[in-house]
């Protein structure tokens, strides 16, 4: 409640101070994304032709975002804004609305096949799909073709640097399957806190269960927990991960009740720091793939 | 039938930790919510609840997601508020709750702005909405220990405090404890809020505390009636929204503070002191 309220409000300043102002002296491409992987994306594909402002940052959680004036100034300013898609961002219509933002939008999950999954009874779109190096790929294809229509100047670079990323995920790839080749088939199924990761499970063969629902909004009930707990025990699941975009003590609890370990973190919806473990998308996949084979494989 | 009200407990220990919190906390906070319903302070409880945010904030800038940091800024910043409150409301014009107002307001401002600021990680306001699914040994502790000093010293201060509630000017002119002893309630009331907000999250810790005691009005007449009642109601409240929660798979502390109010609305139509249904019976000839 207090939360709507806020982002109402903020909206409203943001609005006063979103004048639109003329071309900047740099004659980069304004760009915006709206959460850190999508712009690590960008940035790969546009490189330095295009300068690339990301609303939800490092660790942050695109789910449940409060846009600032800052935000709407830039997006404002920027030629194109990039979004995930799939019902991820909620808040993007509002911002976009608000910040007089004349430019294209583009869906860089455009063409993925969106998975769909069963939620207290509803049915509903799992927006992660960034979490398959397949769809990555859509989405670096998608982000070039957006560039070049912008910049067409550009479109050997982009080009060239849309090739050398999707290469980069097609070794990726490779490396994410042999690892899980290598887990014994039993302990391919593992924790986690939100919904996050049905695509890399789909497209990698692992089994991802979660006591909250795709979003981290919804919050957990004690039969969603007692489930799990049970499955647990019943399957003798080896590890529970974290993630960084959410609060770790429900599973912390649930690890003490279950003797589960804690694997390890895994990064779902957002980037580390650039000087983290998961700065950028392929760094993301090392090390979610190195956490999982470790806690896993044995 | 019996085995469904104890399976669950028996089954999983995260239930069973639940339980114990929300027990201490149905303990210890009702108690106090009586007290605020009798001074027509009920809806201090809610600002106050808004105004330990920024000390929450500051412990969790300060040191992470940790029980201690959150609890200590919480109740500094919740005294803080009603202390300043009190001094203006007895210095100035100024009457209590507007003073209070004010205070709160704008600690509840300087809380979202701090939370925003650093908001970008894990969000706090999340995280301030509680998780009584997943009380670890130090936040039952916590609770555990607050709700014990809490009754303790409710039990100290009661008499003067009912006299507070009743005739704070007869107390004003036979003892100097009125000030005292309003100052331990506030303090009290700030406790109380505190160990809820690990368990329910603050928005929800103000149900279990007031909505108790504004039934328990329908069924008692003197304090300790009310007191015994309140605990009563926020025990079987709490019991039944966990096993709403893990039978009708809801989400846990809304579920506790519905039962609650669900109490409330039951309350206030047969309740036996003032419940509607009673009220449209013709009365015996003593009114007259």
């Amino acid at each position: 409640m207090t939360r709507r309220l806020l982002l109402a409000l903020g909206l409203i300043l943001a609005a006063l101070l979103a004048v639109p102002q003329g071309a900047s002296a740099d004659d980069k491409m304004k760009v915006a994304a709206s959460f850190s992987i999508l712009g690590d994306m960008v940035k790969q594909v546009g490189d330095d032709r295009v300068d690339v402002v990301t609303f939800v940052g490092p660790n942050g959680d695109a789910h449940v975002y409060e846009p600032t004036p800052a935000d709407a100034k830039a997006l404002s300013e920027s030629k194109i804004l990039f979004i995930n898609g799939l019902g991820l961002e909620g808040w993007m219509t509002r911002l976009e609305n608000s910040s007089g933002f004349k430019g294209k939008v583009v869906t860089a999950s455009t063409g993925v096949n969106p998975r769909k999954m069963v939620e207290d009874e509803k049915t509903i779109t799992d927006p992660h799909a960034w979490q398959s190096l397949a769809n990555g790929k859509i989405y670096a294809a998608n982000i070039r073709d957006a560039l070049i229509a912008a910049d067409p100047a550009g479109k050997a670079t982009y080009e060239a640097n849309a090739k050398k990323f999707i290469d980069g995920m097609t070794a990726m790839e490779a490396n994410v399957k042999a690892a899980v080749a290598k887990m014994p088939p039993e302990r391919r199924k593992i924790i986690t806190t939100h919904d996050a990761f049905g695509y890399f499970g789909s497209a990698y063969g692992m089994e991802f269960i979660a006591p909250e629902g795709v979003s981290t909004e919804s919050e957990a009930s004690a039969q969603d927990v007692a489930k799990i707990i049970t499955q647990i025990k019943k399957e003798h699941i080896p590890a529970v991960f974290l993630e960084n975009v959410t609060d770790s003590r429900l599973l912390d609890q649930i690890a003490s009740e279950t003797g589960a370990k804690i694997g390890g973190t895994l990064y779902s919806d957002a980037l580390s720091a650039p000087d983290g473990p998961a700065g950028n998308y392929l760094d993301m996949f090392r090390n979610n793939i190195d956490t999982l084979s470790t806690a896993l494989s044995s | 039938m019996i085995h469904y009200l104890i399976d669950p407990f028996m089954d999983f220990v995260f239930m069973r930790r639940a339980l114990v919190g929300c027990l201490a906390l149905s303990l210890s906070a009702p108690p106090i919510g009586v007290f605020l319903m009798l001074r027509r302070m009920s809806l201090m409880g809610d600002a106050m609840s808004h105004a330990i945010l920024p000390g929450a904030a500051i412990g969790y800038l300060l040191a992470g997601l940790s029980l201690f940091a959150m609890s200590l800024g919480g109740f500094a910043a919740g005294i803080a508020v009603a202390l300043l409150a009190g001094l203006v409301a007895r210095s100035t014009v100024l009457r209590e709750d507007a003073s209070l107002a004010a205070f709160y307001l704008c600690s509840l401002a300087l809380g979202v702005l701090i939370v925003s600021v650093r908001g970008n990680s894990i969000d706090l306001l999340h995280v301030l909405f509680g998780t009584v699914l997943a009380l670890d040994d130090h936040a039952i502790l916590l609770i555990g220990a607050i709700a014990t000093v809490s009754t303790a010293a409710l039990a100290i201060i009661y008499r003067p405090l009912v006299l507070e509630c009743f005739d704070p000017q007869f107390l004003r002119s036979v003892s100097r404890w009125s000030s005292p002893t309003h100052f331990m309630f506030l303090v009290l009331v700030v406790m109380n809020l505190i160990g809820g907000f690990q368990a329910l999250g603050t928005l929800m810790v103000v149900g279990i505390m007031l909505l108790p005691a504004i039934t328990a009005r329908f069924w008692a007449q003197d304090i300790s009636g009310l007191v015994v009642v309140s605990v009563l109601a926020a025990f079987v409240a709490s019991l039944i929204g966990l096993l709403l929660s893990y039978y009708a798979n809801v989400p846990t502390s809304p579920a506790i503070i519905l039962m609650a109010g669900v109490f409330y609305l039951l309350s206030m139509l047969v309740g036996w002191q003032g419940g509607l249904l009673w009220q449209l019976m013709p009365r015996k000839h003593l009114e007259a």
